[in-house]
């Protein structure tokens, strides 16, 4: 696991990552890799770094120490001759954040644009496309996520299960590398969770390199290749749904789940 | 004694209906100061609120003087400052003020100037409360959303911050732009030839106090009145109870996006 993956196929590569808010660290020491296309779904009782960690990935925080790679590139700062990191000015921070796709637990959609406002707005804000073909792409995503009928819509007009597929298609507008998802589901009405969780499970079946913190087992063995448990700031075990499921190793493990499960 | 209202009621009649030339251009001048100084005003919040918000504590600590200065001092004192002092103090070769200015073919006043200058600058430290007040109101989770779609900072302060924000601030900028109206009258202590001096000369020459101040007072009212029309206007516009029409009040916010609009 401390060696490094000599393969190209790996899209993220995170290695002893730490990060410390004030005298708490939160992070002592994450290391994770993933494969292109693969569905990573990280579990853990709240409070284990979680949420940290995938917010790290896309430098929405800085880290203490340790390097975050994605598709070769390091996240966030640079290396300086003397050994240490620099952090990468904010221009740049910005470029690789557009190749990352982020879902917030609570949806986040801007309340003054539609539903495809809300979607083109990167497109032709960041990337400079024309808005006639950010318009075609965004009315695609909308079908995909279901919602072509409410291109027009404001957010304070739609659901929470509405929102969220509205976000995911946000993020996706900005053709992603790698998509992060914060509990994704948290945040939503018991009867509107299905809706979202089929729309990631489709992205996933479609090959997204997904990485999902989530409380939804039946997400995690239904759609993970590989599930990671943290907990206290750090990875505790990982592997397949099934194996994980089923025979957990750490005792930790099999408390957390037989609380859930 | 039987106190009785003493007022040449003909003289304060005449001011009000069928005042002379001189007079409108006073009137003129009012409202062009207070509009250029609310607006430079508004601005320089909105630097000084960014600036306060700012990572950087040297930027955030000059912001925080700023206000503190500007906020703790008489507008008088501030504005006497600028005409009589600011020359002096930064030692110009130049006269910063001098008494007249072309400008766009217009003959204006160095003290006009001196006195938008520093009515704005006055201004400035009370909108930049005002707009970190509303730009701290904003849930952080949207700069968040903006930054995480590879927006920079000032890009999604300006496309996704600001024009919510904007809720918040519009209506303390009214009272401020109310305010402002009758602050210009200061300016007749440089000899800004603005309403308020244009009655101080009508009472040095006839000695009638009461006649000509509330024949000005009137004026400064209608202006006032006109603007708080109009402030409530914006208002209804920016209330949520509004919130019937498609996409109710965010699509007006949106209307006050800079920017291109969709």
């Amino acid at each position: 696991m401390e060696e490094p993956l000599a393969s190209s196929s790996a899209i993220l590569d995170a290695r002893d990552v730490h990060k410390r808010f004030g005298h708490n660290e939160v992070l002592r020491g994450v290391s994770l890799q993933v494969q292109r296309g693969e569905v990573v779904c990280i579990i853990g009782p709240s409070g284990s770094g979680k949420t940290t960690f995938l917010r790290c990935l896309n430098h929405l925080e800085r880290i203490d120490s340790g390097r975050i790679e994605v598709d070769g590139k390091m996240i966030g700062y640079r290396d300086c001759p003397n050994g240490t990191l620099a952090e990468l000015p904010a221009k740049e921070v910005a470029r690789q954040r557009a190749e990352i796709g982020f879902v917030f637990q609570r949806f986040n959609l801007w309340p003054h644009m539609t539903a495809l406002e809300n979607i083109i707005e990167a497109p032709v804000h960041v990337r400079g496309e024309r808005e006639r073909d950010a318009v075609a792409v965004a009315e695609r995503l909308l079908a995909r996520v279901g919602l072509q009928d409410k291109r027009d819509a404001y957010p304070s007009k739609l659901s929470g299960g509405q929102q969220q597929r509205v976000a995911i298609a946000r993020a996706l507008a900005m053709r992603p590398k790698l998509m992060l998802f914060d509990e994704a589901t948290s945040a939503l009405d018991p009867e509107t969770v299905g809706e979202v969780l089929a729309v990631m499970a489709e992205l996933a079946a479609d090959g997204m390199t997904m990485i999902c913190v989530t409380h939804e087992m039946g997400f995690a063995r239904e759609a993970a290749n590989r599930v990671v448990m943290m907990d206290q700031g750090v990875i505790l075990e990982e592997g397949p749904p099934q194996h994980f499921f089923t025979n957990p190793t750490h005792e930790r493990t099999r408390q957390f789940l037989s609380k859930i499960l | 004694m039987v106190p009785a209202i003493n007022a040449d009621w003909s003289i304060v009649a005449e001011r009000i209906f069928s005042p002379d030339a001189i007079f409108w251009r006073a009137l003129a001048t009012t409202v062009t100061i207070a509009v250029v100084a609310q607006v430079a005003g508004v601005l320089l919040g909105l630097l000084s609120a960014l600036a306060g918000l700012s990572r950087f504590w040297p930027i955030r600590a000059l912001a925080a003087a700023y206000v503190l200065v500007i906020r703790g001092t008489p507008l008088i004192v501030q504005i006497f400052f600028v005409f009589y002092g600011v020359n002096l103090f930064l030692g110009l070769p130049f006269n910063l003020f001098p008494r007249e200015v072309e400008i766009l073919g217009l003959t204006i006043p160095g003290a006009a100037i001196a006195g938008t200058v520093a009515l704005a600058i006055n201004e400035g430290a009370y909108m930049s409360e005002i707009i970190r007040a509303g730009i701290q109101s904003v849930d952080p989770g949207q700069m968040e959303a903006a930054l995480s779609v590879g927006m920079t900072r000032p890009l999604a302060m300006r496309r996704i911050v600001l024009p919510q924000a904007a809720r918040v601030i519009v209506p303390p900028l009214g009272n401020e732009f109310n305010g402002m109206i009758k602050n210009t009258s200061l300016l007749a202590f440089i000899g800004v030839y603005e309403m308020f001096f244009d009655a101080e000369v009508h009472y040095s020459t006839t000695f009638k106090p009461v006649e000509y101040f509330l024949a000005v007072a009137f004026w400064y009212l209608v202006l006032t009145t006109i603007w708080t029309l109009i402030q409530m206007q914006i208002e209804r516009r920016l209330n949520p109870a509004e919130e019937t029409r498609e996409g109710g009040v965010m699509a007006r916010v949106r209307r006050l996006q800079w920017g291109r609009a969709h």
